[in-house]
């Protein structure tokens, strides 16, 4: 059975996956809206940024967050000059990290809903005279609505998945840093292969469960 | 297509000088503890020098060798970090009876990137005037355990136990105090030692007395039994040549 660790665990890892999905839709929103309307020059370069966790180990993204983030680096100076104090080793730090990690799952489905979508239905809008802010909340919004639920998904998913970063600059802390995949590293070296099994079987039933969702919900061709 | 005469015999020479080489100069394939990984090192460069044969080192955490080695991973010897993995691996039969011995005794450090924080006494522990205390994770490595041991005989334990970091390895853990995200915290001396002294910040040596020995133990496996290069090596490691390179890093021997 699990112990309670295991269950302090996963209560830490949905938290996290939530915190992150909702900052990277808040941000992600018009970030996405932006790579999908621009012509600016800067479109390739940001696009290229937002997407490079898909590419790099996490252990890049770990090496650097530990160096930038800790005393000598430049984020941790930043941080300690606000008055936080320094970011490894804390729960504000794994949801920054987050952030960073997941952020391409989220705001490159919602720049793709926001692109297939067209012009047309936002110019017909215009003529209508509603308003930008209008026209975003009531045509953009719900047209992307397919994009925005795979967002979620896989934002949410992602960060449940996160294992290196989470390694790199958590310190493992009980109900601070230690999330389920660390746990499961942990009974795994620690020869608890029974606790392993518990933790992994139900990160596989979960993953599968929630893929599964999002395909039945989604079925890609339902729009265009 | 007919091959010529001169050909076929220059390559049936080139067969037979390829494997006269692989007789001569064999390759061990050898796990090692994080801890030891540095010093490893250099006894590899020495043992090919002496010997012609090649030692190919892979470092890593010792229960996930032990894990691995269960699985059948191609490792000729084990260098532990501590003496239970290899007397477990001896019961499980994945290694040549009678091969294990104490390659070094390791020494537990209290160590801080930052000049000054640390004293000669280790009072600094009491004080507890720090955020951040790293450690290797005593579940999983013998010198997070030691650490653990040495607080608790010194009744700082539960104090100090809130501003635990751990890493899950020594050597993640050496990486959080030295990048000073951690100010302090318990290492294996072998990583800041150098020359009879620490090569930066500072330190206090943790008294033997209080914790268990951190016997490190070294074993040919089942599949090196035939192998002279793991042979080779097994005996390099007890000669006075390899003792002195592993005091110079620190240990005991």
């Amino acid at each position: 059975m699990p112990t309670a660790a295991d269950l302090g665990a996963i209560i830490l890892t949905l938290e996290l996956a939530t915190l992150t999905t909702l900052i990277l839709l808040l941000l992600g929103t018009p970030l996405a809206w932006w790579l999908a309307r621009t012509r600016s020059a800067w479109k390739g370069p940001i696009g290229a940024l937002v997407a490079l966790p898909l590419v790099l180990p996490p252990t890049v993204l770990g090496f650097y967050f530990l160096v930038t983030m800790g005393p000598n680096g430049p984020i941790g100076a930043f941080t300690r000059w606000l008055g936080l104090g320094l970011l490894p080793f804390s729960f504000a730090g794994l949801v920054i990290g987050s952030v960073l990690y997941s952020m391409p799952f989220v705001v490159q489905p919602i720049q793709n809903a926001f692109e297939a979508m067209g012009s047309e239905a936002l110019e017909a809008a215009a003529t209508l005279r509603a308003s930008p802010l209008d026209r975003f909340f009531s045509v953009a919004l719900p047209l992307a609505r397919p994009g925005y639920l795979t967002a979620v998904v896989m934002g949410f998913a992602h960060t449940v998945g996160e294992f290196g970063v989470v390694l790199m600059i958590g310190g493992n802390i009980p109900e601070k840093t230690r999330v389920v995949s660390v746990q499961i590293y942990d009974h795994v070296e620690a020869l608890e292969y029974t606790q392993a099994h518990w933790l992994s079987g139900g990160m596989v039933v979960f993953s599968f469960l929630v893929l599964m969702a999002l395909y039945l919900l989604n079925p890609t061709g339902r729009r265009r | 297509m007919k091959s010529s005469p001169l050909l076929s015999r220059a390559f049936a020479a080139l067969l037979v000088l390829a494997a006269s080489l692989a007789v001569q100069a064999a390759e061990v394939q050898v796990a090692v503890a994080a801890n030891f990984a540095g010093p490893m090192k250099v006894l590899a460069a020495d043992f090919e020098k002496a010997t012609g044969h090649k030692a190919v080192l892979a470092s890593g955490a010792t229960g996930k060798f032990y894990a691995q080695i269960q699985s059948g991973a191609p490792f000729d010897i084990f260098l532990a970090a501590d003496d239970e993995t290899p007397a477990r691996l001896d019961k499980d039969g994945a290694t040549v009876p009678g091969s294990r011995f104490t390659y070094a005794t390791g020494k537990l450090v209290l160590w801080s990137a930052r000049p000054e924080l640390v004293d000669a006494k280790g009072e600094v522990l009491k004080s507890g005037s720090f955020a951040h205390l790293a450690l290797a994770a005593p579940r999983l490595a013998p010198y997070g355990a030691a650490a653990v041991e040495a607080m608790t005989r010194l009744g700082v334990l539960a104090r100090l136990e809130p501003k635990f970091v751990q890493g899950e390895s020594i050597g993640q853990t050496f990486g959080f105090v030295s990048s000073g995200n951690a100010e302090l915290g318990f290492v294996a001396l072998s990583q800041v030692w150098e020359n009879g002294k620490l090569k930066s910040g500072s330190g206090w040596i943790v008294p033997a007395e209080l914790h268990s020995p951190l016997r490190q133990e070294a074993v040919l496996l089942a599949r090196g039994k035939d192998n002279a290069a793991a042979v080779a090596l097994m005996a390099f490691l007890k000669s006075d040549a390899a003792k002195a390179v592993i005091r110079a890093f620190g240990y005991d021997v």
